[in-house]
């Protein structure tokens, strides 16, 4: 019965003269429902593609034993799936620091690349050691430690530092970033302390000290 | 009537199977006139369906999981019957895609298939293009080897340079904060499901476009302007099949000569179609000496790499790879020419093209380089001249001296 009332109605309808403003209107309605619906429904799937509650909580601190990192030696280890580097300098390569600051984009690390407590020409809290996030400010390939100073490759004034295979990124031995290179800032210096001579703790800061922006993520 | 025949039109009642038969291929009219140019449309789709057959029987050792991926694939490669076989062709299948696409597109260029009234198959052949990169770029994250980890670091750093969201939309594209197990979960998602849908959508409206209009021809000339008064046939047209399904068998035969001799004689093609760092596990922590992207990236790549960074920001350079893809999409608008074919074009054209190849097999060789200054310098050139050929296009293609086209087509 209600297929063939509906046709009745359809075909009453019909005779009369079609209201084309009140049809437009409910097209336009019925659309404007129908695409919030879309866009609510989008919401969910859109946001499952973001970190899961798990990938967030990954971001744990990771103690390290600096110890055995000799002067002039490199360690890489992993933090939130990121090399983090700490290199023990030596007293030449802090003394060449401070020697190129014309031949860099950013030599008083005004960009917030670092926490406050690393805002300082050796970019570090003790200058013998820095550390940094062993990823290249370009496009994310971990750069290659080198230390032989004025190498053949890279230039008589090389002082020693880091270069990027990927784009030919250069940075100096306080993550400073050279002019002219495709990398646009200096290297990232992670929030980390010392929770004593031997132990540093990579991915916190010492409570009191203030972050900066782009530094904790 | 006899069995078959009252098959056909049972079905024919209730589907348009001869007629959908006789509409794209017994009575789809196309130009007599086509050349070895005219091979590598067929040839695609062929290897269309080589991939997804091949990707099919992959998936079913293969693990998307960051622990287990790159293990899976040795164990394809080692201990899954043929499985060297399967994956080996598809590997070998992903880089003799882009050669056959690359061929296809020069002959859009060279005689004028993108111009009115075939616009919109070009644009659908664009897409297919962007598709079929993204697919090539996802699928060569699935290995999980160290150019396969560094190479979806690089390429998902790019969105990261995206002004104010990009730092939130590579976190949003990774799904983590680095390329993890997460990234790798999805991206085999979008290649095994997503794209090839998207893929397979995009090459049956290129084909209805195609259909809709017909096929161009090294002439450019419009066959439909000169039909048989009695038949309404192109004088210029013959039956799809069984002539050009009898000449593309040809050319199938040739192209699967040397695709067996790539598989079987030189799969990972000098580390050209699989690189050498790529038999190596994923390492976080390590980026390889030397990365590059797979040869068919390796154009845009050195666009990317040949504009330097402005304003503290590597965005331009992304910009300029990306609007070196997006201008394909104009092309049909900023050739201003009287004539479609390279044959009837003036001398101004032929070199715009000829300098146009130069600066791209150039920049993909550029692109495989690592980046030393006189690389560079040879890269920027290129870009520019690459940039030129479009931006140029609508004055040089007005100003050049044409050769009048013939009535119909020749030889």
């Amino acid at each position: 019965m209600p297929v063939l009332f509906n046709h009745v109605q359809v075909k009453h309808k019909m005779n009369q003269a079609v209201d084309r403003s009140k049809r437009k209107f409910l097209i336009a309605a019925t659309s404007a429902v129908g695409g919030v619906a879309v866009a609510g429904v989008a919401v969910p799937f859109v946001a499952s593609m973001l970190p899961s509650a798990r990938a967030k909580a990954a971001g744990a601190p990771v103690e390290v034993d600096i110890s055995k990192v000799e002067p002039g030696m490199l360690l890489a280890v992993e933090w939130r799936g990121k090399p983090v580097w700490v290199v023990n300098r030596t007293p030449e390569m802090l003394e060449l620091l401070g020697k190129h600051d014309d031949r860099l984009s950013d030599p008083n690390s005004e960009q917030p690349q670092q926490p406050d407590y690393a805002k300082n020409p050796t970019r570090s809290i003790k200058p013998e050691y820095l550390v940094a996030v062993g990823i290249c400010t370009h496009l994310g390939c971990s750069p290659t430690y080198r230390r032989d100073i004025g190498a053949a490759d890279l230039g008589a004034d090389w002082p020693g530092g880091f270069f990027c295979p990927c784009h030919g990124s250069a940075f100096d031995l306080a993550g400073r970033v050279f002019a002219g290179v495709p990398a646009p800032v200096n290297l990232v210096i992670p929030p980390h302390q010392y929770l004593s001579d031997d132990v540093l703790l990579v991915g916190l800061d010492s409570g009191a000290i203030k972050t900066q922006r782009g530094v904790d993520k | 009537m006899s069995a078959m025949q009252k098959l056909m039109g049972w079905v024919d009642d209730r589907f348009p199977l001869t007629a959908t038969y006789k509409a794209h291929l017994s009575e789809y009219y196309a130009p007599k006139n086509f050349n070895f140019w005219y091979f590598f449309g067929s040839l695609a789709l062929l290897v269309l369906v080589l991939q997804i057959v091949t990707g099919i029987f992959l998936t079913m050792n293969y693990k998307p999981d960051a622990a287990l991926a790159f293990a899976s694939v040795e164990y394809i490669m080692r201990d899954v019957e043929w499985g060297w076989l399967i994956r080996y062709m598809h590997s070998t299948g992903a880089s003799m895609f882009f050669v056959v696409v690359y061929l296809h597109m020069f002959r859009g260029l060279m005689y004028g298939s993108y111009r009115k009234p075939r616009e919109l198959i070009w644009i659908f052949g664009v897409l297919i293009y962007l598709a079929l990169m993204a697919e090539a770029f996802l699928g060569y994250l699935l290995p999980w080897g160290q150019m396969s980890f560094w190479g979806a670091q690089v390429i998902v750093n790019l969105f990261a340079a995206v002004p104010f969201i990009g730092e939130d939309l590579s976190i949003w594209i990774r799904g983590d904060y680095v390329i993890s197990d997460a990234t790798l979960n999805r991206f085999f998602a979008f290649h095994v499901i997503a794209l090839p849908l998207v893929l397979i959508a995009l090459v049956a409206v290129h084909l209805v476009a195609l259909h809709e209009v017909g096929s161009n021809n090294p002439d450019g000339v419009e066959i439909k302007k000169k039909k048989d008064p009695n038949t309404g046939i192109p004088l210029d047209g013959i039956p799809f099949h069984p002539y050009y399904t009898v000449k593309d068998i040809v050319g199938v035969i040739v192209f699967l000569m040397v695709f067996s001799a790539i598989l079987f004689f030189a799969p990972a093609m000098g580390g050209y179609f699989l690189e050498a760092a790529n038999f190596v596990p994923a390492d976080p922590l390590k980026t390889p000496e030397h990365i590059a992207p797979l040869w068919y990236f390796t154009p845009f790549y050195a666009i990317l790499r040949a504009v330097p960074p402005l304003f503290g920001s590597q965005f331009p350079g992304v910009l300029a790879m990306g609007l070196s893809i997006v201008l394909l999409f104009f092309l049909p608008w900023l050739d201003r020419s009287k004539v479609k074919s390279i044959r009837y074009r003036g001398p101004i054209y032929k070199v715009a093209l000829a300098l146009f190849i130069v600066s791209f097999v150039g920049l993909g060789y550029l692109g495989l380089l690592p980046s030393t200054p006189i690389a560079t310098l040879f890269a920027q050139i290129f870009s520019v001249i690459y940039f030129l050929f479009f931006l140029l296009m609508p004055w040089y293609t007005s100003i050049d001296k044409t050769k009048p086209e013939p009535e119909r087509v020749t030889g």
